[in-house]
């Protein structure tokens, strides 16, 4: 029920967004996190934007883990 | 650049999976809350993975499994009113009502019920058939609350008046209490639940170290994400040192999302819920506040139902599941009366569900 999955802005209108899961594309409510912009990856709940992925957090657990492969 | 992609990696899986092996330490037993958890741990055969002195077990964090018996019957209920469109999250159909009914049973009826992926499905429902009351059954924890209080909202912005809720939405903070003051259990650690507390935040956890001694690690749903979160609650045993720590940082932030928290607080208020397995637990529900009274089908329609005469009069042990008493294989239907296509409890039905989990990932 808590399923939420990461997706890309497409495109903005007002309080609504174009977000592309990986191919699927559907309208979206950015009303919780209107700072994201085109471009921006957010995470959906049931149509809803409920966080917007910060790349340079998830770009730095990724460093974190390549480090932790090289030893 | 693909974001997810190293979140899926089986090198970096197994490289983690041996590092938790080396560390030497005492058996210990963690629950994951979430029913997502509980699906994507199975789902990934992670508890077959595990390091053998790592035992894992499921929570009360399946909706659908946790909601109340008389909420269901509620539910039914109001699907066979006259005149009225029910709209449903699809995991609820299943669930049996006390008399062997269900929603999926109440459609075959006759009843109109309607399957969505979002509330807002629901508004439109009702902007496009005036001439009918829509009754969007609200189940769910924090994640969705916030998204089902901002469907009100739009009924309001918008005057939709044929637009309804039935409001049975569950805090999951009190439930985790419930279950350690139960005492039932002895639990090491627990894996925090990612979405949860993208809204709520992760400094809503912090009473679990301080009051429990509880470790606490918040997890995004990847593989690795999994690990990495089961990673911090070994760490914190072998330390000795109770944390809340949050390996979900590209999503949860200290003070959670405060516009859906507001949102939510707009419409709902805190009250008693009761909780399948566990019982009433004061301010673990959400009420919709006098406000907006307009919108509760509680209100709005008159029905009562009468407490459930026997509860588990069939002998469902779906209320041990839920408390980590029990692991599904050991209930007495499990995958003989018992199985999703035909599911007997709650904890079968949803995919989310321990029992459904175990059944369609299960090992053996």
């Amino acid at each position: 029920m808590c399923v939420a999955v990461p997706a890309k802005i497409v495109s903005i209108s007002g309080e609504e967004a174009m977000v592309d899961f990986g191919g699927l594309f559907r309208t979206i409510s950015l009303l919780f996190t209107p700072e994201a912009q085109v471009e921006d990856y957010v995470i959906v709940h049931a149509g809803y934007a409920i966080s917007l992925l910060t790349e340079e957090e998830a770009l730095e657990t990724i460093s974190l883990l390549d480090k932790l492969e090289q030893k | 650049m693909n974001l997810m992609a190293k979140y899926k990696d089986p090198s970096l899986f197994r490289y983690i999976i041996k590092n938790m092996s080396d560390l030497s330490v005492q058996p210990l037993t963690f629950m994951e809350f979430c029913g997502t958890h509980t699906q994507a741990i199975f789902k990934h055969s992670i508890r077959k993975l595990l390091p053998k002195n790592i035992k894992m077990l499921s929570g009360p964090g399946c909706p659908v499994c946790v909601t109340d018996q008389k909420e269901i019957d509620h539910s039914i209920a109001l699907s066979h009113l006259q005149g009225v469109i029910i709209a449903t999250f699809g995991d609820f159909l299943k669930v049996p009502g006390s008399d062997g009914s269900n929603l999926q049973k109440a459609r075959a009826q006759g009843a109109d019920i309607r399957v969505v992926y979002s509330p807002l499905d629901a508004i439109q429902i009702a902007q496009k058939n005036k001439e009918k009351k829509v009754i969007f059954l609200g189940i769910g924890f924090e994640t969705t609350a916030p998204i089902v209080a901002a469907s009100i909202l739009k009924a309001v912005k918008e005057n939709i008046s044929n637009y309804y809720v039935f409001s049975m939405h569950k805090l999951t903070p009190p439930a985790t209490k419930a279950i350690l003051n139960l005492g039932e259990i002895k639990l090491d650690g627990i894996l925090g639940p990612g979405h949860v507390s993208t809204i709520i935040g992760s400094l809503a956890w912090e009473f679990l170290p301080s009051i429990y001694n509880m470790p606490f690690a918040i997890s995004g749903f990847e593989a690795i994400d999994i690990l990495k979160g089961l990673e911090s609650l070994l760490k914190q045993c072998i330390d000795k040192k109770p944390q809340v720590i949050n390996t979900y940082s590209r999503s949860v932030k200290p003070e959670g999302n405060t516009r859906a928290i507001n949102t939510m607080f707009e419409v709902f208020y805190e009250d008693v819920a009761h909780w399948r397995g566990l019982g009433a637990i004061p301010n673990s529900g959400l009420s919709i506040k006098s406000s907006y009274r307009e919108f509760d089908a509680k209100h709005q329609f008159d029905i009562e139902i009468p407490d459930s005469k026997v509860l588990y009069s069939y002998g469902c042990q779906c209320h041990e599941v839920i408390r980590g008493l029990i692991e599904p294989p050991e209930c007495r239907y499990y995958k003989n009366i018992c199985t999703p296509d035909n599911p007997l409890g709650a904890c079968m039905v949803s995919s989310e569900g321990a029992c459904s989990a175990y059944y369609l990932y299960s090992y053996e």
